[in-house]
């Protein structure tokens, strides 16, 4: 290797590695913060030291926990997040098997209003939706913050291109032994496609552990709001603790930095498709 | 088995966005005001309107920065990892990461590193620059958003470039390479011709993307210092849920809509003539 190219490789490594600090000291930050007193918080901003738990302390957590119902908004997310995504793989995957499957007049139709329905932005119907969900009397209730995620239109097209692609000789053999298009679907076509349920899994998942927006309007009090929304009590109702409120935020995030550990390569296509593009 | 579903995006999805087309037309407002068709009202009155032109503006400004930026970033990234390098898918977890970063967390997290007296500060100190007040003047507060919004957002571009730079066939570099060309001009003559359809699918995510603009300014300014980085979403949010004015905000709602729409039509334009 010539020593131009050393130089050039040397070069590269060193732009990839100072792009990895840009990307990794506010969370480097956001965890010691959480643990050391808030006092600390603002020492030291001029030397590295700045960005280590020091001296290391538990006493955010613990005053985190006492302060806000930190476990109350954690089982909401919880059931919020978990709800939406089992029900939105149910009703999604068989809209798409039904898309990709079955002939039924309409069929054209129906495919191309799911196709046009993904470009809708959300924060561009959240008002009318507020109005809907408000007269049906869903203010501060679970279902107003999962069913209107269920059905996606997204989600449907992920389910109908990889269906698309599963050979109909596959089902037959099912359909011979006498099986309806639901056992078929159930025995033989889920199993195939583990790929696509884990992308949209991931895909629902992270879009309603992060939401703000919504449930910020249709929720008051904390029995019913998320994480995302529970963070705001400290803002609500002073003194703002910043200490108090890194220790929520990490918590907070570690549920997805598990799962994106676990699931890495599932991320990366359900993220990329909430670009509503290339999965 | 389509049922669940149709009736889903029927009630969640096409009610709402038809409501917001028809309750434009109307002066609907919570409250003991009787309902009335007003016809294109809204639509005028939004034009005079200030606020909803500066919300607007400045959900413009925010799209200029962060489109161009945003983009260079992530091609850069996507470059960087997309090489046999030890330690790559290493490097491309950290770029990916703050992606599924809850946007609260993040624009706390900024806020906070952007502060007067905070870490940034803390550390351009050192080499004798600054305090800049990052979030208290109109002149910083909305490129520091953009600062946070990228960091955010970068990675989701990444994957997207990525998978674009390995759609390209191998033997157009090696082509190139035989006629000599160096690696700049083989990235010029060969990547960026090739990425073509890739890049303009990155720019228009990004721009329909950052039209949503809601949580950082909420959460990092409060649509301050006066006004300047409140986007359409604060001000219809604002007008919607605190002002219950919801024939005005689903009259902006609708514009929007149609703003969103018109980009994403140009962009089937522009892709299908690319190919």
């Amino acid at each position: 290797m010539s020593k131009k190219t050393r130089l050039k490789r040397f070069g590269l490594y060193l732009l990839m590695v100072l792009m990895a600090v840009f990307f990794l000291f506010p969370l480097v930050w956001m965890i010691s913060g959480s643990l050391k007193l808030e006092s600390q918080l603002y020492a030291d901003l001029d030397k590295l030291i700045t960005f280590l738990p020091t001296p290391f302390t538990l006493e955010n957590y613990r005053n985190m926990f006492a302060r806000t119902d930190f476990f109350r908004f954690l089982m909401n997310s919880f059931i919020i997040t978990g709800s939406t995504i089992l029900l939105g793989l149910v009703v999604n995957s068989l809209a798409g098997y039904a898309l990709s499957r079955l002939e039924f007049p309409g069929r054209k139709l129906v495919d191309s209003s799911v196709l046009a329905l993904i470009i809708v932005p959300f924060e561009a119907i959240f008002v009318p939706l507020f109005l809907i969900v408000d007269w049906m009397g869903g203010l501060n209730t679970y279902w107003a913050l999962i069913l209107p995620f269920v059905a996606d239109p997204f989600s449907i097209f992920l389910f109908r291109q990889f269906f698309v692609q599963v050979p109909d000789s596959v089902e037959e053999a099912a359909y011979l032994d006498g099986a309806g298009y639901w056992r078929t679907y159930l025995q033989v076509v889920v199993p195939l496609s583990k790929p696509v349920f884990a992308t949209v899994a991931i895909w629902i998942g992270l879009n309603q552990w992060n939401r703000f927006l919504w449930p910020l309007v249709v929720t008051s009090g904390k029995a019913k709001q998320p994480l995302s929304v529970g963070l705001r009590e400290f803002f609500t109702n002073p003194p703002v603790n910043w200490s108090q409120i890194l220790a929520f935020s990490s918590l907070m995030s570690i549920p997805i930095l598990l799962l994106f550990l676990a699931f890495q390569r599932h991320f990366y296509k359900g993220v990329a498709a909430q670009a509503g593009g290339k999965g | 088995m389509l049922l669940p579903a149709l009736i889903g995006l029927g009630l969640f999805l096409l009610l709402p966005s038809v409501s917001a087309a028809v309750l434009g037309f109307t002066n609907y407002i919570l409250g003991p005001i009787p309902t009335e068709f007003v016809g294109l009202h809204n639509f005028l009155r939004m034009f005079g309107d200030s606020t909803f032109i500066r919300s607007m503006l400045n959900t413009l400004y925010f799209a200029a920065l962060v489109v161009p930026l945003q983009t260079v970033l992530a091609l850069i990234l996507a470059l960087l990892v997309n090489r046999k390098v030890a330690g790559v898918n290493f490097f491309r977890a950290i770029y990916f990461f703050p992606t599924i970063m809850a946007l609260v967390v993040v624009s706390v997290v900024w806020a906070l590193l952007l502060n007067k007296g905070g870490v940034v500060n803390g550390m351009l100190g050192k080499v004798g620059i600054g305090p800049i007040p990052f979030l208290t003047s109109s002149a910083w507060a909305m490129p520091s958003i953009v600062l946070a919004s990228i960091w955010q957002g970068a990675g989701l571009q990444m994957v997207i470039f990525l998978s674009g730079l390995q759609a390209i066939p191998k033997r157009l570099y090696e082509a190139a390479e035989i006629d000599g060309a160096s690696a700049w001009q083989q990235f010029r003559h060969v990547t960026i011709p090739q990425l073509r359809p890739t890049i303009l699918v990155v720019v228009v995510i990004t721009t329909i993307l950052s039209f949503r603009l809601f949580v950082q300014p909420f959460v990092m300014t409060r649509g301050g210092p006066g006004g300047s980085t409140q986007s359409i979403i604060m001000y219809i949010y604002d007008k919607g849920i605190g002002d219950f004015n919801l024939g005005y905000s689903s009259a902006m709602s609708f514009f929007l809509f149609l703003v969103v729409l018109t980009i994403s039509l140009l962009q089937r334009r522009f892709l299908s003539r690319g190919e």
